[in-house]
């Protein structure tokens, strides 16, 4: 057993771990998809050519066994009613005037791919995301760390594409909201 | 100029443009929302400012994973 390898796994758990808390919202249960994911990257480590980065390649197989997961626990009820009311689009009218207009206006972040080069902007990121209500995080992890289509998703979720979009949307706006209070507002222009 | 330029810009809402933009990450416009949704960004300096932090948003959700 390469000693490398192993050191690489053991730096990486604690992302994976957390990606897989934020969509399964169920530390005992991340912890056993985490584990699984280490398990069969160390089984098939001949697999890994080093084409792309360890994380990737790990992130790769999370995302399977995350799937696996929300699969087994789709079949509980409680998170389809939820996710029905995640996916409603009135709460969005405080955002906007009667006219459609916005009441809180975007501000300008100014020139904010800066702060992709410094940790605290990813810590504050993290801070965000684990602020979304539990389904919108766990779609919006789906579609933008995991990298799955919308169809994908529609069908693991069993939603339609339209609660697919009002999800994202809902997170995307909740996230953008976070970031300008928390880092764009206060040191983002600094 | 100006009314006839705000008169195309608003043919579509701040909530319309706003929802229109993110649906775009998964979905295509219609050539012809995107005509009214351009139309709508050239007069707003604000859904200008929505559009570049949503593309932010994704590079830097594709930070976060790699």
């Amino acid at each position: 057993m390469n000693p490398d390898f192993l050191k690489e796994l053991e730096v990486q758990r604690g992302y994976l771990l957390r990606v897989a808390r934020l969509q399964l919202r169920d530390t005992a249960l991340a912890e056993d998809v985490v584990q699984d994911t280490l398990a069969a990257a160390l089984a098939a480590q001949d697999g890994f050519t080093g084409k792309s980065s360890v994380k990737t390649w790990l992130t790769g197989i999370l995302k399977h066994k995350i799937v696996d997961a929300i699969r087994r626990k789709q079949r509980e009820p409680v998170a389809v009613s939820t996710l029905d009311e995640e996916a409603d689009l009135e709460d969005f009218e405080g955002l906007f005037k009667e006219n459609g207009a916005w009441s809180a206006p975007p501000a300008d972040w100014g020139d904010p791919e800066q702060s992709l080069s410094r940790q605290q902007f990813f810590d504050i990121m993290q801070f965000c995301l684990e602020k979304l209500p539990p389904n919108t995080a766990r779609v919006f992890m789906m579609r933008e760390v995991m990298e799955l289509e919308s169809d994908e998703i529609c069908k693991e979720l069993t939603i339609t594409a339209n609660n697919l979009w009002v999800i994202l949307y809902r997170a995307r706006m909740s996230l953008r909201e976070c970031l300008e209070l928390n880092w764009f507002g206060k040191r983002g222009q600094a | 100029m100006n009314a006839f330029r705000h008169a195309i810009g608003h043919l579509v809402s701040c909530k319309d443009v706003s929802r229109l933009l993110s649906q775009e990450q998964e979905k295509p416009m219609s050539w012809w929302t995107r005509v009214k949704v351009n139309w709508h960004l050239a007069v707003c300096s604000m859904c200008r400012a929505f559009d570049k932090q949503l593309r932010f948003l994704r590079e830097a959700m594709r930070r976060y994973r790699t």
